[in-house]
């Protein structure tokens, strides 16, 4: 498994950003990326986008509709990776039919055979539930990549337990049902959601809905290991690209916006800020 | 024009090294877990997977083991609100025109125009065994969508349809049906406007909504239980016409033709006679405008996705599909909205893998000329899927094997009435200059029927 993205999480709350590769320019892309990378990111999560994104909301959609009528593709994903310059470990999140379909024999090992070679870390795979991941997860133990899975809300029982036995790398705790999406509060599901996987021997990140470093803080002294942020980010690059700003104004903008979340998430680790209860 | 996609020995076509599978994936499982062969299984969102336990749990109580009375309740609302059985009629017309016994089985006549209240009825019956306390679905052509706000409102649940704008706009009489009946339809604005849109924006807001609500999906597509169930539901229609035609002709027919979008026509048509070997069974898909794809632009001109698709993952299942080389999915097109699809149900895909289903495919031009031929021969006007599967019969009974292809006796699913696509009929009817068509030009110059 990987070691890079246990030492991201080994010390102190890891701040987990994601954006679409190639969104809404490779060269654009490129610089945003780094510019989580400058602003504290422990880990990457880099989408590559697939035309049916049917697990996230508008925001998402729209920022793979710019990235694949930019002309991004699995290999151009790849050579994206390589052209990177970031110090955090990258982790692909994509859907199950590229994985599946890369190379010449129908399976996902060529595919991570391939992200193994760009020093790609693991995955993430929304429509890949862990019934159906025993192909991918013996493909990544062969080449040393982590399968990150997503608990949601409503998993419960054997699928705990089933996924607790496939996942490497962290766990990706979904803070509420629905799909990714910055929302305006955080969720009050979270630590239930938490608690329910106090014993697993991977770090939890909380995702969906986490947009400022207030509520990264929420997050992390409700118990997460690392916070995942996805939708408040594209939306600086959809602005940004709405409204004609230069990629470096924008990638200025990311960065003090990631810098603001991984302080966040760093305050929330702070003993002093976990919120007492109530006495009586 | 039609193709058959076997080889004239009868032969499977050599698989190309991109569609050779890789160790073991599928292969291995059964039916039991929602595979069929290689195909089906759930892929979806976390989220999702305990809706689909639960899901999968009342298939087999309420639907495989009739708990609760459940079957005989979904049989007789069958037969009381949606007014099965439908007749199996000879088309004597037909049968003088093409030399042989054409038999309709008449799903246009089911309470709502076609074949889906079907299913549609079954499922929002079953949500409401599972106490669901709302109910949405995505719609295509707007048949779907129309049976199900129908059933919802017979079974008064509050119900929200999902379609794609492009057929918003070009299927306005479903669209007002399903208002009619109390239905809120949503527009889809994104991709094409199409299916694979609505069905990907329903499976979102089921993402967020999947513990009082349930997506009554309107094909054998999807996630397990959902092709199994829809399959269950819809093969009423070939239970009835097996023994119509062992009632009225006496012996089982040589060949029975189902045209295939989602494939839950198709399903519902060959199930009960999967078994029967001396039968023929044929999808007819929508080849479009041409079978060739243009991937640079992402765009099949066809909806052809067993003949022309490959092996991919959408929409929770392992099926065909029409996607490029990347895995992609291609926008799909057809005349007919209702197959106007890029995926297909997995046990159909099976089917053809195993041999047992022939796809051959109907071009747009094919399907209209075949839909004029049964509204002015035999008096009934069918939905433009449906004149596919008639368009292959011409094409088929026209060639020097057609009593090898078609046989004796050939039993065509009427799937459903065609009111819904007159707009389009009179628009491309005027666009192509059909000869064998009415004079249509008073209409289409006044702007189609608005």
């Amino acid at each position: 498994m990987s070691d890079r993205i246990d030492a991201a999480f080994a010390d102190g709350p890891a701040f987990v950003p994601y954006l679409a590769a190639g969104d809404p320019t490779y060269e654009a892309s490129l610089e945003y990326v780094e510019a989580l990378d400058r602003g504290g990111a422990d880990v990457i999560e880099l989408g590559l986008p697939f035309s049916e994104p049917i697990a996230e909301g508008p925001t998402i959609q729209e920022a793979v509709i710019r990235a694949l009528e930019g002309g991004m593709t699995p290999e151009r994903f790849f050579e994206f990776v390589e052209d990177l310059e970031v110090e955090a470990p990258l982790v692909c999140m994509t859907y199950y039919n590229l994985i599946y379909q890369f190379g010449e024999e129908r399976g996902p090992r060529s595919f991570v055979e391939r992200a193994a070679e760009v020093g790609l870390e693991g995955f993430v795979v929304p429509d890949l539930p862990a019934e159906e991941a025993d192909p991918l997860r013996e493909a990544c133990d062969e080449f040393g990549l982590d399968l990150i899975f997503i608990v949601a809300p409503t998993t419960h029982g054997e699928r705990l337990e089933r996924m607790r036995e496939r996942v490497s790398g962290y766990v990706y705790v979904q803070a509420r049902l629905g799909t990714t999406g910055a929302r305006e509060d955080v969720s009050d599901q979270t630590g239930t959601s938490l608690e329910r996987l106090a014993n697993w021997d991977v770090p939890k990140a909380v995702g969906f809905g986490i947009k400022t470093g207030e509520h990264a803080e929420r997050i992390v002294a409700a118990g997460a290991d690392g916070i995942i942020v996805g939708s408040a980010l594209v939306d600086i690059v959809a602005e940004g690209h709405e409204t004609g700003k230069s990629t470096a104004e924008t990638a200025a903008r990311l960065e003090v916006r990631a810098r603001e979340l991984a302080e966040g998430a760093t305050r929330g680790a702070n003993p002093e800020n976990v919120p007492q209860p109530e006495q009586p | 024009m039609t193709e058959l996609e076997t080889s004239d020995d009868g032969t499977e076509r050599t698989p190309s090294a991109h569609e050779t599978e890789t160790e073991h994936e599928g292969d291995d499982r059964s039916l039991e877990d929602g595979s069929f062969g290689r195909f089906g299984g759930q892929y979806v969102p976390e989220a999702l997977m305990p809706a689909l336990e639960e899901l999968e749990d009342a298939y087999r109580r309420y639907v495989l083991e009739n708990e609760d009375g459940f079957m005989d309740e979904f049989r007789q609302r069958l037969r009381d609100f949606g007014g099965r059985p439908t007749p199996l009629q000879r088309a004597d017309r037909l049968s003088e025109r093409y030399d042989r016994d054409v038999y309709l089985k008449r799903e246009d006549l089911v309470h709502g125009g076609a074949h889906k209240l079907n299913n549609a009825l079954g499922q929002v019956l079953l949500a409401k065994y599972m106490g669901k306390e709302r109910i949405i679905a995505e719609t295509g052509a707007g048949q779907h969508g129309t049976a199900t706000a129908m059933a919802a409102a017979h079974l008064d649940m509050p119900c929200e349809i999902y379609m794609g704008r492009t057929d918003v706009n070009r299927q306005r009489p479903n669209v007002f049906r399903m208002r009619i009946n109390g239905a809120e339809v949503n527009p889809v604005d994104a991709g094409r406007g199409t299916l694979k849109e609505a069905i990907s924006e329903t499976m979102r807001d089921w993402s967020q909504t999947v513990e009082d609500t349930h997506y009554v999906i309107g094909s054998v597509v999807g996630p397990h239980p959902f092709p199994a169930m829809v399959r269950d539901f819809q093969s009423v229609i070939s239970e009835e016409a097996r023994e119509q035609c062992l009632e009225q002709i006496g012996s089982l027919p040589d060949s029975v033709l189902a045209c295939a979008g989602g494939g839950s026509n198709t399903m519902g048509a060959f199930h009960h006679f999967t078994a029967d070997e001396s039968v023929s069974l044929y999808a007819v898909e929508a080849g479009g405008s041409s079978l060739e794809v243009d991937e640079d632009a992402g765009v099949a001109p066809n909806s052809a996705t067993l003949s022309t698709g490959t092996e991919g993952v959408l929409h929770g299942a392992r099926t065909h599909l029409l996607q490029d080389s990347h895995g992609q999915i291609m926008e799909s097109h057809s005349v007919s909205a209702g197959l106007d699809y890029a995926g297909v149900g997995p046990e159909l895909a099976h089917l053809v893998k195993t041999g047992r289903v022939t796809p051959v495919t109907v071009d747009d031009t094919a399907a209209l000329e075949a839909f004029h031929c049964l509204s002015t021969e035999e008096g009934i006007i069918p939905a433009l899927e449906t004149a596919h599967a008639f368009g292959f019969l011409h094409e088929a009974a026209g060639r020097d094997d057609a009593d090898e292809v078609l046989g004796d006796s050939v039993v065509v699913t009427v799937s459903g009435r065609g009111d819904k696509d007159l707009e389009t009929v009179i628009e491309e009817t005027e666009k192509r200059g059909l000869e064998a068509a009415p004079d249509l030009s008073v209409f289409a110059s006044e702007g189609g029927l608005r």
